[in-house]
């Protein structure tokens, strides 16, 4: 039984099924409340379930994860919004050095199942500080499961199981997908860890995540004209990793292309080119290839075309790892 | 209106229970012991060009509103209902002092000289700043709320190490108090004894959030606990902000160490132009500040004064009317950047690495190009 809805829309009804679910989750975060959040994925739910469990906190990132993290120790299960992206560096302290060590430090006797939901990345034409792709720094934290979003079924099925999930989860979620449309079944669940295989091929493995998702699938379809097949990997969990789905994908294309929004440089592509050349080296045809921001700070907006990977930028790493005429190929 | 009646440091707040003011809402002028010794030098003249320093800005806001809708700007954030707090501390401060802003003073922006192209560039997102930070001795416009308080502050510090007397200026709004580095900066203000002015201006929203969020008394308390003296003063009066600024920094000019103004002002439109105000504040609210809107205010004043108001009316019109042409003008002959031009300035100097990134970007771009062969030259 599934409807047709925006990704908005998913990530609305999954907060309201959590909210409904248990009285213990409660969500905090800048106008999430009366405004319904500056995206609305909080919409409504103030008004149902009232202001002592969907809360308008003070401007303060810091205090939003600190107090989450104090809420968790009684036994709730927040669901903390930073506002946009480039806005949870005031929060990093809290979210690195207490949320995704607590369990540790006290060798599990501290629970910290809190959820923080992240717009991220670029593609609206923002102003400075509103489309970064912050992943690699919690990817790097242990302790910390940061996931990420990308269609509208993925969408509430990932956010329903992360405020489920004991751990702290930080979900991504890609905005500029926010308004894209897609069927959505609510008695679908989710597993966090595990990346998914959203197109089989058999020439190249190409992988993404986010925003980038629906790019990868679009330039499988335009791969098609040059009869190259690529597989599609939607990685997902960026932490911990599936690499052992990336690593069956290229044992059987022997070709592997990464792709994501973030600066290439200590990233999540060279994680997972790394898991790979350790996994199965011996079944890589050619170099991996990776397609990524440059590394430089996002630039201003009418230059971010330029700058986000497109269909294009895809295609040309795929020709590069399959040998093909390529816009490098002369240098 | 917030009110207090037990303040534990009343001698370090001035103006916390009626915030101060010297016009009244009729335009009559009103004695405040606090602020007229800083007075004396008000005439017509100056009142004049305090009025046509409002309506140009005013415009100049309302321009850019327009400009956004016609999709020439991205986004703007209006200032509309803060002009005679912007312009009262803009107006106050010689060109030396340093201000240290968020992204709302723009008003403060054109008393420093700040041209149209250079307002407008960064709503435009051709760059990420659009005036040169030492020619105006302003910094680039702060996104990240309280982040600027910091700065403000080192930069006072520095002064006072050089042994200068000149200032630093953080400006922020409401919110921006809530923030750790605010209050991180008023520790390292007062234990410095830095020359820094604290400027806020409670516009009373923090976008959807009331003030009340952020602040459960009245905003001028909180940095007297940080041992900050502070003056709270009604925004929408032009007269009272630019005395109480003056004052501020004669007090830390004399060096006295830091001092804070919060200017009770009101944000009459929305958070920026993509935020919708009716989900979150009530007609009758804005009604009531519309009825306290700045410009009336000083307007009725000189008014009583017998200044030829009609006059004045059609010399803000028409220096309006310059302004808001020179505006449009700058935006259609804004330049794109080159799109290598992303590859400039990451480091100071250039490196390897990024040069050949700019490389490889370049022959993909080259490779999309329309291909030109001898044939199709012709
Ligand atoms: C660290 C950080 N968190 C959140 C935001 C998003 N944001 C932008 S403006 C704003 C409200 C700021 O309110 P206030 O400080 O009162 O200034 P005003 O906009 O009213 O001038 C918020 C929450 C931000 N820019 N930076």
């Amino acid at each position: 039984m599934s409807t047709t809805m925006t990704m908005a829309a998913a990530l609305n009804a999954a907060l309201r099924d959590s909210l409904e679910a248990s009285e213990d989750v409660v969500l905090i975060g800048e106008d999430i409340g009366t405004l319904g959040g500056v995206f609305r994925i909080t919409d409504g739910l103030k008004e149902r379930f009232g202001a002592s469990r969907v809360i308008d906190s003070p401007l303060a990132e810091s205090g939003i994860i600190g107090a989450s993290v104090g809420m968790a120790y009684r036994g709730m299960r927040p669901v903390s919004e930073i506002q946009f992206d480039g806005f949870v560096y005031p929060g990093f302290d809290q979210i690195v050095a207490q949320v995704a060590r607590l369990h540790y430090r006290t060798s599990g006797a501290v629970r910290m199942p809190l959820t923080i939901r992240i717009p991220f990345g670029g593609g609206i034409g923002a102003v400075e500080h509103h489309s970064e792709s912050p992943e690699a720094y919690f990817a790097h934290t242990p302790g910390l499961r940061v996931v990420t979003v990308a269609d509208p079924q993925d969408a509430y099925s990932t956010m329903r199981a992360a405020i489920e999930c004991d751990d702290p989860v930080m979900v991504l979620e890609p905005k500029r997908r926010y308004w894209s449309k897609g069927e959505v079944d609510t008695s679908v669940t989710a597993d966090l860890s595990s990346a998914r295989v959203l197109r089989e091929g058999r020439d190249a493995t190409l992988v993404a995540y986010g925003p980038l998702v629906v790019t990868a699938l679009e330039a499988a379809v335009a791969a098609e004209d040059d009869g190259i097949d690529l597989e599609v990997i939607d990685l997902r969990s960026l932490s911990p990793l599936d690499r052992d789905t990336v690593a069956a994908s290229v044992r059987r294309t022997g070709h592997l292309v990464v792709a994501h929004e973030a600066p290439g440089n200590v990233s999540l592509s060279s994680e997972v080119i790394t898991s790979v050349v350790e996994d199965c080296f011996a079944h890589l045809e050619a170099a991996p290839e990776r397609v990524t921001g440059f590394d430089i700070p996002y630039p201003p907006g009418v230059l971010e075309d330029h700058y986000l990977p497109g269909i294009d930028r895809i295609l040309d790493a795929v020709d590069r790892t399959l040998g093909r005429r390529n816009s490098r190929e002369a240098a | 209106m917030l009110t207090t009646t037990s303040a534990p440091d009343h001698d370090l707040v001035a103006g916390l229970d009626t915030p101060l003011h010297v016009l009244r809402e009729d335009g009559t002028r009103r004695p405040d012991a606090t602020l007229d010794p800083l007075l004396a030098d008000v005439d017509r003249e100056l009142l004049t060009s305090l009025y046509l320093d409002m309506a140009v800005v005013r415009a100049i806001d309302e321009e850019a509103v327009a400009l956004q809708r016609q999709g020439e700007l991205g986004l703007w954030p209006p200032l509309r209902g803060q002009e005679a707090a912007q312009i009262g501390l803009g107006r106050a401060l010689p060109e030396t002092d340093f201000l240290f802003t968020s992204y709302r003073e723009n008003a403060l922006a054109w008393c420093r000289g700040v041209g149209p192209a250079e307002m407008l560039s960064v709503w435009r997102g051709t760059t990420l700043s659009g005036w040169g930070p030492f020619a105006h001795h302003m910094a680039t416009p702060q996104v990240i709320i309280g982040a600027q308080t910091h700065h403000a502050v080192g930069y006072a510090m520095a002064t006072q190490a050089q042994g200068k007397d000149d200032l630093a200026v953080a400006c922020f709004g409401d919110g921006a108090l809530s923030q750790g580095d605010t209050n991180e900066a008023m520790v390292f203000a007062a234990s410095f004894q830095a020359p820094v002015l604290f400027f806020c201006q409670n516009n009373h929203y923090a976008i959807s959030e009331p003030v009340d969020v952020q602040a459960t008394v009245p905003i001028a308390l909180r940095p007297t606990g940080f041992g900050i003296p502070s003056l709270r003063v009604d925004g929408n009066d032009v007269l009272a902000v630019r005395a109480a600024s003056l004052l501020a920094a004669q007090h830390i000019r004399a060096g006295k160490g830091p001092m804070f103004i919060e200017a009770v002002t009101y944000r009459l439109g929305p958070h920026t132009t993509s935020d919708d105000p009716t989900r979150y504040r009530e007609e009758k609210e804005l009604e009531h500040w519309r009825r306290r809107c700045p410009l009336g205010r000083l307007e009725r004043h000189l008014e009583q004064l017998g200044a030829p108001v009609g006059e004045l009316r059609t010399e803000a019109e028409q220096r309006s009317q310059e302004a808001t042409t020179a505006m449009q003008e700058a935006v259609a002959a804004l330049p794109s950047p080159a799109p290598e031009s992303m590859f400039e300035n990451v480091l100071s100097t250039e490196h390897p690495g990024l040069l050949r990134q700019r490389e490889q970007f370049r022959a993909f771009t080259d490779s999309l190009a329309p291909e030109q062969t001898e044939g199709s030259s012709a």
